[in-house]
């Protein structure tokens, strides 16, 4: 580890700057009391502990798009299903605090006149269930797609756009109000997390440390991953994936573990942030979400893994303000950021700034990475 | 009669010029007969015009009007069924049926009142064109109906439109009278239905016997009726039989089981046009995935860009066509025309500026270009935002695409998705041509096939792709003139057909034009008949799911492309 941070100041730095926020927040909003400066507001505690969560989900495709060059046009949706996830058991612990008063059923499946729980609601009541497909629920679909996908040899541009049809077709899914997930209102109105009113500060601050730590857990996670033999063998194919495969490797099955290990991150992202903003509808599997998670990885730069939090923050801590100042240049930023990206920026900020750190000595040029 | 007349004419005219001799010796009695002549045709002219005069001003006519105009309600029954035996009045009861048959009371006379600025404006009840004064309002009483005397009238003027010449307007009339027919209107019919020439009003006559014959008590009436109605499309006719045919509706088992069976006949038709329409929608949805990706198959398919601002273009069409419309406000349907030339340019324009200014950078790294293209289609989204507000602009439809072909009682086609569907045929052979044909064309497969070699040959591959691009993308503007006739005209419409559009040309195969077509055809049918199954949401979801397996298993598509332009 000590060899690790050596080797790269900025991951060092960022992995620092990750540690501070999570533990800082917490720690202060604890020993402070509501009106003293050192107190954080229950706004931003939510608004960084979302932020957290968006690096999360940068993290897990910058994992399958920097390292095993899959551009997924549909992280998003892997990202929605551990949210709803979250929210299934969420709901399951309203109870009879609901506007209906149901023990069993949640208000809108009372409202659609339902008698019983759906089979695939069942188990949700438990908190370690619900974990567990968290990760199972993204993960399945992501095997189950990937297999189909890499066995097949589907590769580059058309991957990515069926990976967006798949999050479209999920995104029409979910609205239907028969498939038992809330329709257009999605899942809302939670009460409280094992026991603990989800409103409350602690719990708010306790949510911001959780994610805090599972992005840097991820965060360890990943760089070992991609320093170790495996990760050597997906960036291999990222960039020849041919020579890759007539070396003998089983460059399927490689690109699939990646997959649905990013999935499962994805999931976890989306888990920790549902009960942070108390809501997930179905807007979450908008092709345009997974397109944001794109330009979150590329301004950041991709193939770095610190980039992609970096970048998410930043792009995310761009939209927070402009959204409120001027809710009409935000497109505007979006799509501008998105052409200089690709057309200047080939290797995001982190690229930019590793330049200027070895432009000193070396003359490069503004060449892009092949794909 | 005529002819007679015209050969004696011949024989007798030149005769005075033969006996020119013998009538100037004969003057005398030549003038005699002469005279009596003259004054034949002056009696007959003065009986005539006295004939005349009496029709106008004589006793028999004013007074159903003074009836129509005083009398209490009976009496203007009477009135009308009197009025209703000449023709002549067939404007005065047409007036009244629309309420502008009004009392002058200045006058005390009836007359054809329609409003203008000053209050009325007066015209004779029987032509309705002499105008007699302009007058206030209050100037004239209105003639008030009960719903009884608005049947009458109905009735009235049906038996005088009957006899009209006009083949539309009898035909109207019999609709108007077989609505609710008595004895009365079904002599009217039957006497028309000898004299009738013309095969539809025949056949409406016919149908409005027959129903009458079903729901009366002569048996052998009736099963006739049954059997002539159930090769009918007739949606009057369907609700009757199948009443009878409900059970214990009908006494007579004979009677119900013809109609059962009959029934049975018209539902098995209905099937049929039930399938019919279900292919049109299908062709109808199709022809729109078509032309939403036939640009896109330039674009991907022929240069292999991936351009994630094609939904934009086409949104920049659809408003084009609104701009022209605000333009023209008084011709809509020249506008709707002259804005495909203009569709075709403004976005042509637009993509010529996106590829010069962001794609030719990028050529050879297609995820790039998808990301920036996805910028562009950002960019492009908020500005119509920004320009014409987020919400949705109404394009109108002109007269002649709005209303529908009614091919029968059950089964008629719109008549903007039958535009639509021949709008996009037409789109997709002119392409076609412009690639086989022209120049332009030639370069682009050339540029398409092996661009070194291209290049080598002499052709600026620089320019060729800008032109294609800009090819394209003016096809994706004339998709938006057509969406803006069935969808609304907002900054999402372009997101809305992005991915079904990447859909139909991955799943035709890239590159190759007439598989774009087939799978969107088959994509749209297919949804058309997957609809009343699954419901509209779950049939484009099963359509999705359909094409993501579909690629496992056939990654370049229904028709792939052979050759080393495959490996690509």
């Amino acid at each position: 580890m000590k060899n690790l941070l050596k080797q790269d100041k900025t991951y060092a730095s960022v992995l620092i700057a990750l540690a501070a926020v999570t533990l800082i927040i917490p720690f202060c909003n604890l020993i402070s009391s509501v009106d003293s400066p050192l107190h954080f507001s229950a706004y931003s505690v939510s608004l960084i502990g979302k932020y957290l969560c968006f690096a999360l989900l940068g993290l897990s495709l910058d994992m399958v798009w920097g390292y095993a060059g899959i551009l997924v046009l549909g992280q998003g949706a892997f990202f929605a299903l551990g949210g709803y996830a979250m929210g299934m058991y969420l709901m399951r612990q309203i109870g009879t605090r609901g506007v209906y008063g149901n023990p069993e059923l949640p208000d809108f499946m009372v409202f659609l006149n339902w008698s019983e729980l759906p089979w695939y609601w069942l188990g949700f009541e438990n908190f370690g269930f619900a974990m567990l497909m968290v990760f199972l629920a993204p993960g399945i679909l992501a095997f189950v797609f990937g297999w189909l996908a890499f066995r097949s040899r589907v590769t580059g541009v058309y991957l990515s756009i069926i990976t967006q049809a798949l999050t479209y077709a999920l995104l029409l899914a979910f609205f239907r109000n028969e498939m038992g997930f809330g329709g257009n209102n999605g899942l809302t109105d939670f009460k409280e997390i094992l026991g603990f009113n989800i409103q409350s500060e602690a719990v708010r601050s306790m949510l911001l440390l959780l994610s805090g730590l599972s992005l840097i857990g991820a965060l360890l996670l990943c760089r070992w991953i991609v320093n170790s033999k495996l990760g050597r063998v997906v960036t291999a194919i990222r960039d020849q994936e041919s020579r890759v495969r007539f070396l003998g490797y089983r460059v399927e099955l490689f690109k699939l573990w990646v997959f649905v290990f990013a999935a499962m991150l994805a999931g976890l992202a989306g888990a920790l942030y549902v009960p942070q903003v108390g809501i997930i509808n179905p807007s979450e599997f908008s092709p345009l979400n997974s397109l944001e998670i794109v330009i979150w990885v590329a301004v950041g730069g991709r193939g770095t893994l610190y980039g992609a939090i970096i970048g998410a923050v930043l792009v995310n801590y761009a939209k927070s303000v402009l959204t409120g100042l001027m809710p009409d240049a935000w497109l505007f930023c979006l799509g501008g950021a998105f052409i200089l990206v690709t057309l200047l920026l080939p290797d995001g900020i982190v690229g930019l700034l590793r330049r200027r750190i070895k432009s000193k000595s070396l003359d490069l040029s503004l060449e892009g990475e092949p794909t | 009669m005529t002819t007679n007349h015209a050969k004696n004419d011949f024989k007798t005219l030149p005769l005075p010029e033969h006996t020119a001799g013998p009538v100037r010796r004969n003057g005398g009695v030549f003038k005699s007969l002469l005279s009596l002549a003259r004054a034949a045709i002056w009696a007959l002219f003065l009986l005539t015009f006295s004939a005349n005069l009496a029709a106008q001003t004589g006793d028999d006519l004013p007074q159903p009007l003074e009836q129509l105009r005083l009398g209490s309600m009976a009496e203007r029954e009477q009135a009308i069924e009197q009025l209703a035996e000449d023709s002549r009045n067939l404007k005065l009861l047409q007036a009244l049926q629309d309420g502008q048959l009004m009392d002058w009371k200045a006058e005390s006379r009836l007359v054809i009142a329609s409003e203008s600025a000053k209050g009325y404006n007066l015209r004779d009840p029987f032509d309705g064109k002499a105008v007699l004064a302009d007058v206030e309002r209050d100037a004239v009483g209105k003639l008030n109906l009960t719903n009884k005397l608005r049947s009458v009238l109905r009735k009235a003027i049906g038996g005088l439109q009957l006899n009209a010449d006009s083949a539309d307007m009898r035909l109207e009339a019999v609709k108007a009278i077989a609505k609710d027919a008595d004895d009365k209107a079904l002599q009217l019919l039957r006497k028309r239905l000898e004299k009738e020439r013309d095969a539809a009003v025949l056949a409406a006559i016919q149908e409005a016997l027959w129903l009458q014959d079903l729901n009366g008590d002569d048996k052998p009436a009736r099963l006739a009726a049954i059997t002539a109605l159930k090769n009918i499309n007739n949606q009057d006719a369907y609700n009757r039989l199948r009443e009878l045919a409900e059970p214990d509706a009908e006494a007579d088992p004979e009677v119900a089981e013809q109609a059962r069976s009959a029934v049975k006949k018209i539902e098995s038709r209905l099937q049929n046009y039930a399938a019919i329409e279900t292919v049109f929608f299908g062709l109808s949805l199709g022809a729109v995935l078509v032309l939403a990706s036939i640009g896109l198959a330039i674009t991907f398919g022929v240069m292999g860009v991936i351009n994630m601002a094609h939904g934009e273009l086409m949104m920049l069409g659809a408003y084009t066509t609104y701009v022209m419309q605000q333009l023209l406000p008084e011709y809509l349907g020249t506008a709707l025309i002259i804005s495909i030339p203009m569709a075709f340019l403004v976005a042509a324009l637009v993509g010529v500026i996106i590829e010069r200014g962001i794609i030719r950078f990028l050529y050879g790294r297609p995820l790039e270009t998808l990301l920036a293209t996805f910028g562009v289609s950002l960019f492009l989204q908020q500005s119509v935002r920004s320009i014409f507000s987020p919400l949705n602009r109404s394009v109108s439809t002109p007269d002649w695409m709005s209303g529908s072909w009614q091919i029968n009682d059950f089964l008629s086609l719109t008549w903007n998705r039958f535009y639509i569907l021949i709008f996009c045929l037409l789109v997709f052979t002119a392409l076609l041509q412009i690639l086989k044909r022209t120049k332009l064309g030639l370069e682009v497969r050339a540029v398409a096939q092996n661009r070194g070699m291209a290049r080598a040959m002499g052709i600026p591959t620089a320019r060729v792709d800008a032109m294609t691009f800009g090819l394209g993308s003016g096809i994706a503007g004339v998709a938006g003139v057509a969406l803006s006739q069935i969808t609304n005209v907002g900054p999402n419409l372009g997101q809305a057909y992005i991915v079904d559009s990447f859909m139909v040309v991955v799943f035709g195969g890239v590159g190759n034009l007439f598989g774009t077509l087939v799978a969107g055809f088959s994509l749209g049918i297919a949804n058309k008949f997957l609809e009343p199954y699954a419901g509209a949401v779950l049939a484009k979801i099963l359509v999705l799911v359909f094409i993501i397996l579909f690629i496992q298993k056939k990654p370049r598509g229904l028709f792939p492309q052979k050759g080393r332009a495959a490996d690509g």
